[in-house]
């Protein structure tokens, strides 16, 4: 059950071989977390996952593997999840992948693909969580949107136009489970280092998966809705979002 | 959705909402036949537990207000026969014009004779005279194999499991409660002002016995050597001699009005670090040095805090939550330790109400022991919150003492067994009465009294 400053005992992480998933969860280990589910594509990446959770002191890490473009198991992964851990306090949506976005490399099916991981899997996955939770009566949604999806930008406009999907979906869901006992709350990081940022030339304002994590135990404790990482780029894109098409693909990297 | 009529249900603290089948029996056998239909729920009375006992997620939560009537009252001994939705405010407008009056009150009037009975609330007498469960002569208890009478000479050891139990060993619908006589519905109150914490304590410690009636309600925001500054107001029934006028005429009467109330809830806090020094310091330079004799009616001396209906709202969206501990005579320190470390973390508090508790009673889950208790209000929010309130545990639990369950929503689940040494008799008594593990609250899977899965459940073993 989760206590009243928003600290999780039970976690599902959707992408559970994320860097700052893990660094999240390593944090709530501290707290109350002990039992998690890591569900995703790689067994590789969950069991590394898994090994450094129990190292962090979770008592019960079991690993499972799912895609979330596997739509039509979500549900039956959901209702197994939930039967296993009793009670899910918390899911971590952090499934996706920042693939190359010019225009010379992309195809259609590479289009498709970028943005079913990065919006349409995370939001089916999302439903069949949300819909499990519903009979529960509580449950905190936390899903990794990014400050890419709050003005979509010309180097990484499919990524971020999935993200953009993704947010508007995450705050609709949030706000359609008003009085359910159920929320949502949006994690909007910044340009993070990370494994899916290796090689790629920093932005400015970049943070850390732990910085990351922070700021979500910091919106788990005050009840937030949403979160950006690091907090100024609230202030920063409440500019951007004005600026004028024109110069915003002006904007390099 | 869960099937059938749900609301978000949240405790007084107005937080951690979470959604069960809301069901509103009338009467012992519509409990007994809901047992029968649930797979999890919990009693629930008038919602004043600060944290999450009286929730059920995903469960049926078993409102009990709607069994409200005073059954029977026996006026030369005192005893009433209440079915356990009768709030204490009904019970005193009924028996104070009578001459008699709930032998322990928690601070609100508020409260269901039931949740009373499962938090077995104290009062400000606690130094002298202990807690409810000991003015108990019998009560009826709604298990998953019917009703059963349960009282201290009649299956004790449920009985005793039941007074402190927090509703996990059935519905409680029925209470015989031994009243307590008084002459006058006014009390006589001495009012002093204590410099700082060790004055406080020196001034509890020394004059307690005098009075039936004791409480210091001190000032934890204010550092350094005022810190702990109280107000002491203590007192006791007065007697018809010590009125005058319309009270001497009327000296009995017990009506007293909401006037005010918060509407809505604000969108931030109200108590906050701004509002906070100013209000305590006000409340502080107002109180007179010392005072002797004052009259005062019940409800301003025993329910200040109704007289502002909702004022919980204050607290804004985030709610807050009430950090209650109790630490043995001799560990004064932790007292101490608790204001400052909240302190330092910054984490503002409203007035805190120190206490000296008497000896406490033969309940495994009952939270008073011969001690001090401090209880503080807090807003949450703050992220230096959790992890100082975790401190205090440690600090607590290692003096010897424990944080009240009916407060509590985020307790070391781990420190359970430390803080409540005689759990395991606990829960083998809710293991014989209810083997399948009916009763499940939010608290008691929270703080792991209960396991979480259904399957773990099913089996579970004390
Ligand atoms: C302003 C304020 C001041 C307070 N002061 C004090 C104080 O001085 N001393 C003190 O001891 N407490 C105090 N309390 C706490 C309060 O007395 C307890 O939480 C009490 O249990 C609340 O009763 P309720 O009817 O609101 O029960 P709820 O909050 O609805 O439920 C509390 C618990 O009782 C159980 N319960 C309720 N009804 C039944 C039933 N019929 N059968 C079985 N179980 C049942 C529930 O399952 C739950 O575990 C205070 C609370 C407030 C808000």
């Amino acid at each position: 059950m989760n206590d009243v400053t928003g600290m999780p005992q039970t976690a599902v992480v959707i992408g559970g071989g994320s860097d700052i998933a893990l660094a999240t969860l390593r944090l709530l280990a501290k707290r109350r977390l002990r039992a998690v589910v890591l569900l995703g594509r790689s067994a590789e990446a969950l069991n590394e996952a898994a090994e450094q959770l129990r190292g962090a002191g979770v008592e019960e890490v079991t690993t499972e593997i799912f895609d979330v473009n596997d739509f039509s198991h979500a549900s039956e992964v959901a209702e197994e999840t939930v039967a296993r851990l009793g009670t899910v306090d918390l899911v971590l949506v952090a499934a996706g992948f920042l693939g190359d976005a010019s225009l010379e490399v992309i195809d259609p099916e590479s289009v498709a693909h970028m943005i079913a991981t990065n919006f349409t899997g995370p939001a089916a996955a999302m439903t069949a969580f949300s819909q499990r939770l519903l009979r529960q009566g509580f449950g905190r949604i936390v899903v990794l949107s990014s400050v890419a999806g709050v003005r979509v930008r010309r180097s990484n406009f499919v990524y971020g136009s999935a993200k953009a999907g993704l947010d508007g979906f995450a705050q609709g869901l949030d706000d359609a489970l008003v009085k359910t006992g159920l929320s949502v709350m949006i994690v909007r990081p910044g340009f993070v280092h990370s494994k899916m940022t290796l090689g790629l030339k920093a932005a400015p304002m970049s943070t850390t998966p732990e910085a990351v994590a922070g700021a979500i135990v910091k919106g788990l404790e005050s009840g937030a809705s949403v979160v950006w990482a690091p907090s100024s780029l609230m202030w920063v894109f409440g500019i951007l979002v004005h600026l004028p098409r024109r110069l915003w693909r002006l904007v390099p990297g | 959705m869960i099937p059938g009529d749900t609301d978000a249900f949240v405790g007084w603290g107005n937080n951690n909402a979470t959604r069960a089948v809301h069901r509103r029996p009338r009467n012992t056998k519509e409990i007994a036949a809901l047992l029968e239909g649930s797979s999890m729920c919990i009693a629930r009375g008038l919602g004043r537990a600060y944290g999450d006992a009286a929730q059920c997620a995903g469960g049926t939560v078993i409102d009990c207000t709607g069994l409200s009537e005073i059954l029977a009252f026996d006026g030369s001994s005192g005893v009433v026969r209440v079915e356990a939705g009768c709030s204490l405010d009904q019970l005193s407008r009924y028996s104070v014009s009578r001459g008699w009056f709930v032998p322990v009150t928690p601070g609100t009037a508020f409260v269901t004779i039931g949740g009373a009975v499962a938090a077995d609330v104290h009062g400000k007498n606690h130094h002298r005279e202990g807690s409810i469960a000991g003015y108990i002569e019998e009560l009826c208890l709604v298990t998953p194999d019917g009703p059963r009478i349960v009282g201290p000479d009649r299956d004790p050891e449920l009985f005793w499991a039941t007074c402190g139990g927090m509703g996990l060993t059935g519905v409680i619908t029925e209470v015989a409660l031994r009243l307590m006589p008084i002459a006058t519905s006014y009390l006589s109150v001495d009012t002093d002002r204590a410099r700082d914490l060790d004055a406080c304590m020196e001034m509890l410690a020394s004059g307690d016995e005098r009075y039936r009636y004791s409480v210091a309600w001190i000032d934890a925001g204010t550092r350094g050597r005022a810190l702990g500054r109280a107000v002491i107001t203590r007192g006791d029934h007065a007697r018809v001699e010590a009125l005058a006028g319309t009270q001497r005429s009327i000296p009995l009467t017990y009506n007293p009005v909401q006037r005010l109330s918060v509407p809505f809830t604000p969108p931030v806090s109200m108590v906050n670090a701004l509002t906070l020094p100013v209000f305590n310091s006000l409340w502080y330079h107002r109180a007179p040095k010392h005072r002797t004799d004052e009259i005062q009616t019940m409800s301003a001396f025993f329910y200040p805090l109704d007289m502002l209906r909702d004022w919980n709202r204050l607290y804004g969206p985030r709610g807050f939550t009430q950090y209650q501990m109790v630490v043995p005579f001799g560990q004064e320190h932790v007292v101490r330790y608790t204001i400052e470390r909240l302190q330092e973390a910054s984490c503002p508090s409203t007035l805190g109400v120190l206490k000296r508790f008497g000896a406490g009673d033969p309940a495994p889950l009952s939270f008073p022991m011969p001690g001090w208790t401090l209880a503080l209000d807090i807003p949450l929010g703050s992220p230096s919150l959790a992890v100082a309130l975790d401190d205090c545990d440690r600090h607590v639990a290692g003096a010897g003492g424990r944080v009240y369950l009916a407060k509590d929503g985020r307790m070391r689940p781990e420190l359970m067994r430390e803080m409540y040494p005689r759990i395991d008799q606990f829960l083998e008594t809710c293991h014989r009465t209810d083997p399948d593990g009916l009763f499940v609250s939010d608290l008691s899977r929270r703080i792991g009294l209960t396991p979480t899965t259904p399957t773990q459940r099913k089996g579970m073993k004390p």
